[in-house]
C-alpha cells in the first residue's frame, strides 16, 4: 500500500473498521450461543415442572411452551407429599459441614506443602493426590467396613465422615496451587511487621488465596449435594437422605416417573447453589495478586 | 537507634553452597551502611539473616549490643523493605502502614494518627485509600518505606529498594532516601549491586565478593585505596587499569591517566607510551581505548579524559600519557591485595 496516496489510506480505514465490526458481532454471537446452550435446560425444566399431565404427555404438543393453563400440583407434591424439606435439609447439613471439614483440613496442608520444603514433601503431595484417583465405585466396599465400625449406617453423619475423603485430596491440591502464587516476601513482610507464621498465615496467606477458598467451598459444597454412590450405599432411611438420593428414591416409584416434580427438585436445588455462586464471581475471576510484586 | 554487628556470621545452604562466610561487621550508631556487591555475593543472604529470615549456619547477630540467636524477625524491632516491596495487595496503603501498628497491640486513633504522619512525611498522604496495584513505582516504594518507618524501628534493612524504578526516578528517589534517614538518624544496612547507589548514599561501604567481605570503607576509601584487585574493578566505571608487571600489578584509574602536558602530574610521574584504537566520545567526558606499551604486559587500558581537555588524540598513532606518582596502586600478583609502593 502507498502511504502517500490518501484515498488508498481511506480505504485501508474502512476495511479495518468493517473487520472489526464484524469481529463483534461474531463475537456476541458466540456468546448468546453458549448462554443459550448453559441456560436451556435450566429453562426446559422450569416450564416442565409447572406443566400439567395433559400437556406433557401429549406428544403432539410443543414441549417447550404451555399449551395448557400451568399449575402448582406437582412443586406442591414434591414439597408435601416427599419428604423434600427433610432432604434438602440434610444436603444443607452435610454440605456446610463438609466444607468446614475440607477447609480445616486441606488448608494448612496445603500451606505445608507449599512452603515449608520438607523433604518428605513431594511425595506426600503425591501420595495425596493418589487417594483421589481410586474410583468411589470400588472404594464404597472397603469404606462400608469403617462405616459399620464407627457405627454410622443409615446416617447422614456417614457421609459427612466419607465426602471429605473425596474433597480433601482435590482441595488440597487447588489450594497448594494458589499458595505459591503469593509471593514468598509478602509472607515475610508479615513476619517482620510484627506477625507469627500462623498470624502471617491467617492474615496475608488466607485472604490472599480467598478465590482459591471459594473454589473449594464450591467444589465441596456442590460434590455433597451431588453425590450418588456412597449416599446409595450408606444411607436407606428416608429422614436420612440427601436430595441426590432422596429425590431420585421417592419421586421414580417402579416405572413411573413423576417428570414434573423430578424437575421441580433440580430448579430447586440449582437456582440457590447457582446465585451464592454468581455473589462470589468477581472475587473468584479478579487476579487477585496483581500489584502485589511489581508491574 | 542501635548498632548491628555481625560475629564470624556464616550460611552455607545444601552444605556446600557458601553464601556467606565468616562476615565480621559493625555499624556506628545511625550510620547508613552499603553492602555492595554482584550478585550472588551473599550480601541479600546476609541482610536476610540479621532480620531474622534466614537461620546462620554459624556465628551471631548482636543489635543493641544482644544476640539475636533464636530470636523469630518480629522480636528484633527491624523495619524491611524488599526489593519488591512486598505490599499486601489485598490491603489499601493506609491498611498497609498500620498493620504492624496492629501487631504491637495499638489504638486504633492512635495507628490512624501514626500512620498519617509517616504517610506525610513521605508524601503519599493522599494516597491512603488506594490498593498497591493502583500506585506508580515511586508510589509503593514510599508506601512500603511508610510502612517500615511507622513503628519507629531501631534498625533499617533495605533489599535494593530502588532498583525496580527507572533510570530518573531512581535517581530522586535516591536523594529522598537518604535525607530521609539523615532526618530520622536510624541505622540502616542497604543492600545493593549499583555502585552509584553505594558511592552516593553510604557513610560507609562494605564490598562483598563470594560471600566474603572484601574490603570496608568510606566511598573515598573503598574508591581511592581499594584493598585488593577485585574492589578496584568492580568500583569506578570505567574501572581501574591493571597492568601485570612482573609480580606486581599496577593499578591506575581512568581519569588519573592523561595525555602529557594536559596536568602538572609532579616530578615523580610515570610517563608511558599509550597506543590510541578507539576514543568514545560521551558528552562530558571522552573515553580513549589502547594499549600500553614497556609498563609491563601489554595491556588493554582506557583514559578518561573530562570534557575540558580538549587535546586532539588521533587514533592508531602512540601518545605520550602520564600517572602521577600518588595515583599509582600496587597489588601482590599471587593474592591480588594491596601492597607497599614501588619504584618503576
Amino acid at each position: 500500500m502507498d502511504l502517500s496516496d490518501t484515498t488508498e489510506v481511506e480505504v485501508a480505514r474502512r476495511a479495518a473498521r468493517r473487520r472489526r465490526t464484524g469481529a463483534r458481532v461474531a463475537l456476541y454471537g458466540l456468546v448468546l450461543a453458549f448462554t443459550g446452550m448453559a441456560a436451556f435446560p435450566f429453562v426446559w425444566a422450569t416450564i416442565t415442572a409447572f406443566k400439567r399431565n395433559q400437556d406433557l404427555y401429549n406428544r403432539a404438543n410443543n414441549p417447550f411452551v404451555f399449551n395448557l393453563d400451568p399449575t402448582l400440583e406437582h412443586v406442591d407434591l414434591l414439597l408435601s407429599g416427599t419428604a423434600f424439606p427433610t432432604f434438602a435439609r440434610n444436603t444443607l447439613l452435610v454440605g456446610v459441614l463438609v466444607v468446614a471439614i475440607t477447609l480445616a483440613l486441606s488448608l494448612p496442608a496445603a500451606y505445608s506443602l507449599a512452603r515449608l520444603d520438607m523433604p518428605w514433601g513431594g511425595a506426600m503431595g503425591i501420595a495425596i493426590f493418589f487417594v483421589y484417583l481410586i474410583p468411589p465405585s470400588l472404594l464404597f466396599i472397603s469404606l462400608s467396613r469403617v462405616v459399620a465400625t464407627l457405627r454410622l449406617q443409615d446416617s447422614v453423619w456417614a457421609l459427612v465422615v466419607l465426602y471429605p475423603t473425596i474433597t480433601v485430596p482435590v482441595s488440597v491440591w487447588l489450594l497448594m496451587g494458589f499458595f505459591k502464587t503469593i509471593p514468598r516476601e509478602i509472607e515475610e513482610q508479615a513476619t517482620i511487621d510484627g506477625y507469627s507464621r500462623f498470624g502471617a498465615f491467617a492474615r496475608i496467606l488466607v485472604p490472599l488465596a480467598f478465590p482459591g477458598i471459594v473454589a473449594v467451598v464450591v467444589f465441596a459444597f456442590t460434590l455433597s449435594a451431588s453425590e450418588f454412590i456412597y449416599a446409595l450405599a450408606f444411607v436407606a432411611r428416608t429422614s436420612e437422605k440427601t436430595i441426590s438420593i432422596g429425590v431420585p428414591t421417592e419421586l421414580v416409584r417402579g416405572d413411573v416417573f413423576f417428570w414434573q416434580s423430578l424437575q421441580a427438585a433440580t430448579v430447586m436445588v440449582a437456582v440457590p447453589i447457582a446465585l451464592v455462586f454468581n455473589l462470589f464471581l468477581e472475587r473468584f475471576i479478579t487476579g487477585f495478586t496483581m500489584g502485589a510484586v511489581k508491574g | 537507634m542501635a548498632i548491628v554487628e555481625v560475629r564470624a556470621l556464616t550460611k552455607h545452604f545444601d552444605g556446600d553452597v557458601h553464601a556467606v562466610e565468616a562476615v565480621d561487621l559493625a555499624t556506628t550508631d545511625g550510620e547508613f551502611l552499603v553492602l555492595l556487591g554482584p550478585s550472588g555475593c551473599g550480601k541479600t543472604t546476609l541482610l536476610r539473616m540479621i532480620a531474622g529470615l534466614e537461620e546462620p549456619t554459624a556465628g551471631d547477630v548482636l543489635i543493641g549490643g544482644n544476640s539475636m540467636a533464636g530470636l523469630p524477625p518480629r522480636a528484633r524491632r527491624i523495619a524491611m523493605v524488599f526489593q519488591s516491596y512486598a505490599l499486601y495487595p489485598h490491603k489499601t496503603v493506609l491498611q498497609n502502614i498500620v498493620f504492624p501498628l496492629k501487631a504491637a497491640g495499638m489504638a486504633p486513633d492512635e495507628r490512624r494518627r501514626q500512620a498519617q504522619w509517616a504517610a506525610d512525611l513521605l508524601g503519599i498522604g493522599h494516597l491512603l485509600d488506594r490498593k498497591p496495584r493502583h500506585l506508580s513505582g515511586g508510589e509503593r516504594q514510599r508506601a512500603a518505606l511508610a510502612r517500615a518507618l511507622v513503628r519507629e524501628p531501631s534498625v533499617f534493612l533495605l533489599d535494593e529498594p530502588l532498583s525496580n524504578l527507572d533510570a530518573k526516578l531512581r535517581a530522586t528517589a535516591r536523594d529522598d532516601l537518604k535525607l530521609f534517614q539523615r532526618r530520622v538518624g536510624t541505622t540502616t544496612v542497604y543492600v545493593t549491586h549499583d555502585q552509584v547507589e553505594a558511592m552516593g548514599m553510604g557513610d560507609r561501604i562494605v564490598v562483598m565478593d563470594k560471600g566474603r567481605v572484601r574490603q570496608v570503607g568510606t566511598p573515598g576509601d573503598v574508591y581511592r585505596h581499594p584493598a585488593d584487585t577485585f574492589v578496584a574493578t568492580f568500583l569506578g566505571s570505567p574501572p581501574m587499569n591493571l597492568v601485570r608487571r612482573d609480580d606486581v600489578v599496577v593499578g591506575f584509574r581512568p581519569e588519573s591517566f592523561l595525555p602529557k602536558g594536559v596536568a602538572d602530574a609532579g616530578a615523580e610521574a610515570l610517563t608511558v607510551s599509550f597506543h590510541v584504537h578507539r576514543v568514545e566520545y560521551l558528552g562530558s567526558e571522552r573515553h580513549v581505548i589502547g594499549t600500553v606499551e614497556g609498563l609491563g604486559e601489554e595491556t588493554r587500558v582506557i583514559a578518561m579524559l573530562p570534557a575540558t581537555v580538549s587535546v586532539d588524540v588521533p587514533v592508531e598513532r602512540s601518545h605520550e600519557f602520564v600517572v602521577a606518582a600518588g595515583d599509582l596502586r600496587f597489588f601482590d600478583v599471587g593474592s591480588g591485595l594491596r601492597t607497599e609502593r614501588q619504584r618503576l
